[in-house]
């Protein structure tokens, strides 16, 4: 007999029609599956009871691939092929990852993309996320009895394109209908409920086993903006443990035990005590490490919450940093936050929230569990999404991290969508063509906040061919920027007067990790009047590049006939200082040319005016001229 | 004519129409579809009809529309477990027949 859960008043499904939706935690360290019966939200547990599904595949030498915590304890046996934090990867190229000396893992570039060699052949991180996704799409299917309609799934604010790109098709792989990429801060603001709550801003501090993140949101009319995003991709729980680690291995030291070289089960079994003893800390006032290592030196060491805190104070005082500047990048005041939701299991640790409600001064939101938190949230948005919620209120919206723009002459970027704009957004802005009879233009994406395109990213480039012959400047192509509600963007260009098109869907080759993403946006502060002199440089020269071109045609045309070989003598010398001027960056100098150009040609330009004049009169009685 | 609740059931309903923040109740009925002829249906409450037959139990109000009520009199409402899932079981005592899942049956 199936078993029935409670629905929203006139909207309960036919038999075998429930809208099973599910949100799914994708997380780098572990994974969570949740959905919503009887309205309320929860994680569903796998046949152990476990809620959390270490996010680690390991390919087998028989095709057989295991994920989780059978995957886990297989990790120091056989790295190479059983990976950790595939998520780190996702949307990467080689070049993206930085240090990767130190990862056991052999990488292959693949397309700009990069794989992980495994003994089951090249993997890609989409195809390692899709089997924990499968695994949790199983669960939920098994628990629920039914095939998902679709999932949520959250992604962390600052992934860009290509990450989140990355985190559908791994999604699709797995056969997962995704409703909707939703932000991890967003999902935990849900979880909390805080969409029906009081207007306002709301701090989401989430500490994960690897990965700290800060993200501020404002509520305004029920709907979620993102207004900055911050953090440190690698600071996390783990390193608290390392912490106890290391001071194990002092205290061993300091009483003459024999610790060095310590094999790799002494490291991985010591970093378990470890883990075990900080989350024992988080409840009790000391904890006891006891072990025997291989060699046959005895643990036994106490550990009070007093030496830990002091230990870690250096790490709880390093995610207030990046606190400080998502503060600031969102113009906000620490009296301005109405809600701080703490996420991640490392929120926990007493010093940590004490740091936290410290720095905001107010109580924290802590009651439901920070591990499962993200989860319970996208499960609440995938209910709606599926149509299960008679009331569909709530549409959130996310933000891009970086602006979008495109390139224009002389290689400056002109930036058509403004970092931090809500999505799904679309935006136009109309381009002429720069020479005479031009039917081609091309049009290269970038992002990012610098004035000189070789300063920013690229991201995709296209061509819209076809342009009918004009004159400089005549024609009109209006390039549209979208970005849907996953924060995936699309470009097109029409030229208005003949409706000539083309477009493409940006899936970047690579992506932006985020502190590539601050790294950018700090040059952009730091850099900013030394863009600003760029770019009237570069503007200047462009300037000037078309009266040239505009002077040179026109004497090719009828210099020699309305000019004297003293006056043609003049203009070209003027031209020619300009153009060793254009050479140079002085663009106060490229400018005083242009004008002493322009003032060199005015007796021409006003001789053709009378020469034109003269011939559209030339034979026409002066009645028949429409003045 | 009685519509009955295990304690259970009643303290998961307590639990989920506080956690929704609103509603006076849950709702059972009976609809005309289903690959055996009826199906169930349990909703949230926010208004009641007139004519609804209201039973009260553990402090749960059960609300029932009559033509619903002629083919669940006598019905007892569970929570279960049943593998991975939980979720509420009705033991209806008229029931001749059931399909396979058990979602829909004849009287």
């Amino acid at each position: 007999m199936a078993l029935l859960q409670i629905s929203e008043p006139g909207i309960s499904t036919a038999p075998h029609q429930h809208k099973l939706a599910v949100g799914i935690d994708l997380g780098t360290t572990n994974s969570l599956v949740a959905t919503v019966r009887s309205g309320l939200s929860s994680v569903l547990l796998d046949e152990y009871g476990h809620a959390l599904l270490p996010s680690i595949v390991q390919y087998l030498a028989n095709d057989d691939i295991i994920v989780g915590h059978e995957a886990q304890v297989q990790q120091s046996l056989d790295p190479q092929n059983t990976i950790l934090s595939a998520k780190r990867f996702m949307g990467r190229g080689l070049k993206d990852i930085g240090d990767y000396a130190h990862l056991p893992y052999k990488f292959v570039d693949k397309d700009g993309m990069l794989q992980l060699e495994t003994r089951a052949g090249a993997k890609s991180p989409v195809e390692i996320s899709a089997e924990i996704l499968k695994i949790l799409k199983a669960r939920a299917e098994q628990t629920l009895g039914g095939e998902l309609v679709g999932a949520v799934i959250t992604v962390p604010a600052y992934f860009d394109d290509a990450q989140r790109q990355a985190t559908k098709d791994a999604a699709r792989l797995a056969g997962l209908n995704v409703l909707r990429l939703l932000n991890e801060p967003t999902a935990a603001a849900v979880a909390y409920g805080l969409d029906n709550a009081s207007e306002g801003v709301y701090v989401i501090y989430d500490l994960g086993g690897g990965t700290f993140d800060i993200s501020i949101l404002r509520l305004s009319k029920g709907v979620f903006e993102v207004l900055a995003t911050n953090g440190d991709s690698a600071l996390g729980g783990d390193d608290f443990d390392q912490r106890i680690f290391c001071w194990v291995l002092e205290q061993l030291q300091a009483i003459g035990a024999k610790v060095t070289p310590l094999n790799a089960s002494d490291t991985r079994m010591l970093l378990t005590k470890a883990r075990e003893a900080k989350e024992w800390l988080s409840e009790h006032m000391s904890a006891q490490i006891t072990s025997v290592l291989s060699n046959g030196e005895v643990v036994n060491l106490t550990l009070n919450s007093q030496v830990f805190m002091g230990m870690t104070q250096a790490l709880v005082t390093k995610t207030l940093n990046p606190t400080r500047r998502a503060m600031r990048d969102a113009d906000l005041n620490i009296e301005d936050v109405k809600g701080v939701v703490m996420v991640g299991g490392a929120t926990r640790m007493p010093q940590v929230r004490k740091a936290v409600a410290e720095y905001f001064k107010q109580e924290l939101l802590t009651n439901l569990d920070p591990d499962k938190v993200v989860a319970l949230g996208a499960a609440i948005q995938a209910n709606t999404l599926a149509g299960n919620r008679s009331e569909n209120e709530l549409l959130l919206l996310d933000v891009i991290p970086l602006s979008l723009g495109l390139e224009t002459i002389g290689g400056l970027a002109e930036k058509v969508i403004h970092r931090n704009s809500t999505l799904p957004v679309a935006r136009a802005q109309e381009f002429t063509t720069y020479k005479d009879g031009q039917t081609a233009m091309s049009i290269h994406v970038v992002q990012g906040e610098r004035e000189l395109v070789s300063d920013c990213r690229s991201l995709a480039r296209f061509e819209l061919r076809g342009i009918p012959p004009m004159v400089a400047g005549a024609a009109r192509i209006r390039i549209t920027f979208t970005v849907d509600a996953d924060g995936l963007l699309s470009v097109s260009a029409r030229e208005q007067t003949s409706g000539i098109e083309s477009n493409i869907t940006v899936k970047p080759s690579y992506g932006l990790s985020e502190d590539e993403i601050t790294t950018m946006l700090k040059s952009s502060f730091e850099k900013a009047s030394f863009d600003k002199e760029s770019r009237a440089l570069a503007e200047a020269i462009v300037d000037a590049q078309s009266i040239l071109e505009a002077i040179n045609s026109a004497l090719v045309q009828d210099g020699d006939v309305l000019l004297s070989a003293q006056e043609l003598a003049a203009i070209e010398a003027e031209m020619q200082a300009l153009r060793e001027l254009t050479a140079k960056t002085d663009s106060h100098a490229i400018t005083q040319a242009v004008n002493a150009l322009n003032h060199a040609t005015e007796a021409y330009a006003a001789k053709r005016m009378d020469v034109s004049v003269n011939k559209a009169l030339a034979g026409q009685n002066l009645n028949e001229i429409n003045l | 004519m009685a519509i009955t609740l295990t304690e259970t059931a009643a303290k998961r309903v307590e639990k989920f129409l506080s956690n929704r923040g609103k509603g006076i109740g849950l709702r059972l009925g009976v609809k005309t579809t289903g690959c055996s002829g009826m199906a169930y249906t349990l909703e949230f409450v926010d208004d009641m009809n007139a004519e609804d037959a209201i039973f009260e139990q553990h402090g749960v109000k059960v609300i029932i529309d009559p033509k619903s009520l002629v083919y669940i009199d006598g019905t007892e409402l569970d929570f279960t477990k049943e593998g991975l899932n939980e979720g509420f079981k009705f033991n209806n005592p008229n029931v001749k027949d059931e399909c396979g899942c058990g979602e829909s049956f004849t009287v």
